[in-house]
């Protein structure tokens, strides 16, 4: 064969495998949301879970997903911020630099399930907080904080040198020059990757089988006093995720609807994943726009 | 002298500011540090203890095809091999990277040097869409599709190491088509043209230039889905029928690391050496982690593109 036959053959061979990528992908999606649309209904947002009987929604279980988002956020987003301005403005250039990073490195690295079993080890059983929102939370916060922290300082090295430099000819200090000046214009980054991590927080399930539990007690949400075990603010009561309920309904199969309610409880998640996508990309966009008046 | 130095405050807010941001920022770095030290810490001190405290040797424990914790053989040693859980780890691990490896490799090819519009507009966003979709999903998908699938096709229950291999390829494919791509991009313009300029083909650039140019990001690209799929716990768990034993076939219920740690943390006793294998399980996986994150990072000193 000459060159040219080579050379047409192995085009044809990348468009299949590229047609096959887009076809696994396509195919994946089309079946979540034609399986997970339909059970959308009502009941299917607003009843507790049935262990035994068709027709238990998925609410509490939601409720729990977007809790522990928050509560995550909360505590791990101060934590990434302090680190990547260390990282990006004060960090010099040395060996204990070097193993922070690496340290960062292969924290990013670990299997979510080795994460989700120190949290069991440390937070469940030493330190007392039993499988809770706020063990769950602790947990999630170690598995986020790496990529937050990267992205976060990705966002600061991206803004230029001169306005540093701009701030600091001002008689700023330099911690001054970072909060009025750099953290401001690096924001449309920053945002961006807080909410990127939340699709990542949101589907997490294998560090949270063994820290925020496989259960989730009845709420009644009338009752909105933190202390009370029924509230649903309380952030010491076992809470069941979405993603776990998905892997929970499936692993125990005693559910006669499990298939369905897993369907359905897919969809949101990629629903939920597309959407923290979406808005991220537009709330990056209109904060730049905002902030450089363009 | 002396009089200047009086004029200068020894403490001036700005300082004190400087001071007070420096310490903070400091203290949250260190604070991931001391995670990722308590982390290695606590769960290799725990997974030492099968060994040290209640004395399983070394070698029955990485060796041994026996799994049944809490009983012990004739000769009174536990029952505690772990070789069926390594090699179902393993086995998945490097299976489904040697599928996922030329179809995300050809995808990339294609999205970065065939046609980069297409790239561009259909394929990177979906890509980074599913590099989002949580693994739960894809177990539950696993279940649903991959293992009927499977059983139809060869009989059987349809759990087992294929189900799983299936599952775990297109779990990864996102994210070493994604990084494949990075790879690629990395290449500079002129090592192309200079291919062109003599008279290469598309093909013969691709194969001869570009590929081997990007070879150390590549390899990158697949050592991470490798270390993804060997730290997934709940997809795998739910397709591979979690028989801590040494399958036959490709089709018949075997386990991995991952999967005998989700389904029996939660049903042993802490301090028995139900529990302490675990983590002695728990142990090979971070240890493994690491060693994923050293050869990643031995790649790209090899092969830094230069020029």
């Amino acid at each position: 064969m000459n060159p040219k036959k080579v050379d047409k053959a192995a085009i044809a061979v990348l468009y299949v495998l590229a047609a096959l990528i887009v076809l696994i992908l396509a195919s994946l999606l089309a079946f979540i949301l034609i399986r997970g649309i339909p059970q959308f209904s009502w009941e299917f947002f607003t009843q507790p879970a049935k262990t035994f009987e068709e027709g238990g929604g998925i609410i509490i279980q939601l409720f729990n997903s977007f809790y522990m988002l928050l509560i995550t956020l909360l505590i791990s987003t101060p934590v990434a911020l302090g680190a990547a301005i260390y990282l990006s403005e004060y960090a010099p250039q040395n060996a204990l630099t070097d193993f922070i990073r690496t340290a960062i490195e292969v924290l990013s690295s670990l299997p979510s399930i080795v994460v989700g079993l120190f949290g069991y080890l440390i937070f469940v059983i030493q330190w007392g907080f039993g499988f809770s929102i706020l063990s769950g939370s602790l947990a999630l916060m170690i598995f986020n904080l790496p990529l937050l922290t990267r992205t976060i300082e990705d966002a600061l090295r991206a803004i230029p040198g001169a306005q540093r430099e701009a701030g600091l000819a001002l008689g700023l200090s330099r911690w001054e020059t970072v909060t009025r000046i750099v953290l401001p214009a690096a924001m449309p980054g920053i945002l961006t990757g807080v909410i990127l991590s939340a699709g990542r927080i949101f589907g997490e399930a294998a560090a949270l089988i063994y820290t925020a539990g496989q259960s989730a007690p009845a709420l009644d949400f009338t009752n909105w006093n933190p202390r009370s075990i029924s509230s649903p603010l309380n952030i010491m009561r076992p809470a069941e995720t979405l993603a776990v309920h998905i892997w929970k309904v499936n692993s125990e199969g005693i559910m006669p609807d499990g298939a369905e309610i897993s369907a359905g409880a897919s969809a949101i998640l990629i629903l939920a994943v597309l959407l923290f996508n979406l808005l991220a990309r537009y709330l990056g966009r209109k904060l730049q726009q905002k902030l450089t008046s363009a | 002298m002396e009089q200047i130095k009086d004029t200068q405050p020894t403490r001036s807010t700005k300082r004190n500011q400087e001071r007070f941001g420096k310490t903070i920022s400091l203290i949250a770095t260190l604070l991931i540090v001391l995670v990722v030290l308590s982390i290695l810490f606590f769960v290799l001190s725990r997974g030492l203890r099968t060994f040290t405290q209640h004395d399983v040797s070394v070698l029955d424990f990485f060796a041994g095809t026996e799994w049944r914790p809490g009983e012990t053989d004739d000769a009174g040693n536990a029952l505690v091999g772990a070789l069926p859980m390594i090699v179902g780890s393993f086995v998945v691990t490097l299976l489904s990277a040697l599928l996922a490896t030329p179809v995300s490799i050809g995808a990339a090819v294609f999205m970065t040097e065939v046609s980069p519009k297409a790239g561009k507009k259909i394929l990177q966003p979906a890509i980074e869409l599913l590099v989002g979709i949580p693994s739960v999903v894809y177990g539950f998908i696993g279940l649903t599709v991959v293992v009927p699938f499977v059983r139809q096709l060869v009989g059987g229950t349809g759990f087992g190491m294929l189900a799983g291999t299936l599952v775990l390829f297109v779990m990864i494919l996102p994210t070493t088509t994604s990084m494949a791509v990075d790879a690629l991009n990395a290449v500079p313009r002129h090592y192309r043209e200079a291919s062109f300029a003599m008279g290469g083909t598309r093909w013969q650039t691709i194969y001869r230039v570009v590929l081997r140019a990007a070879m150390p990001g590549l390899l990158t690209a697949i050592v991470f889905g490798m270390a993804r799929a060997f730290g997934e716990a709940l997809a795998v768990q739910m397709v591979i029928g979690n028989a801590p034993v040494l399958p036959d076939s490709f089709t018949t219920p075997a386990s991995t690391l991952t999967s005998i740690l989700t389904m029996n943390m939660g049903n042993t006793v802490f301090g028995t050496l139900e529990n302490d294998v675990l983590w002695s399980l728990a142990s090979i996986l971070l240890v493994m982690s690491l060693v994923f994150n050293i050869v990643t990072r031995w790649i790209g000193k090899k092969g830094a593109i230069k020029g």
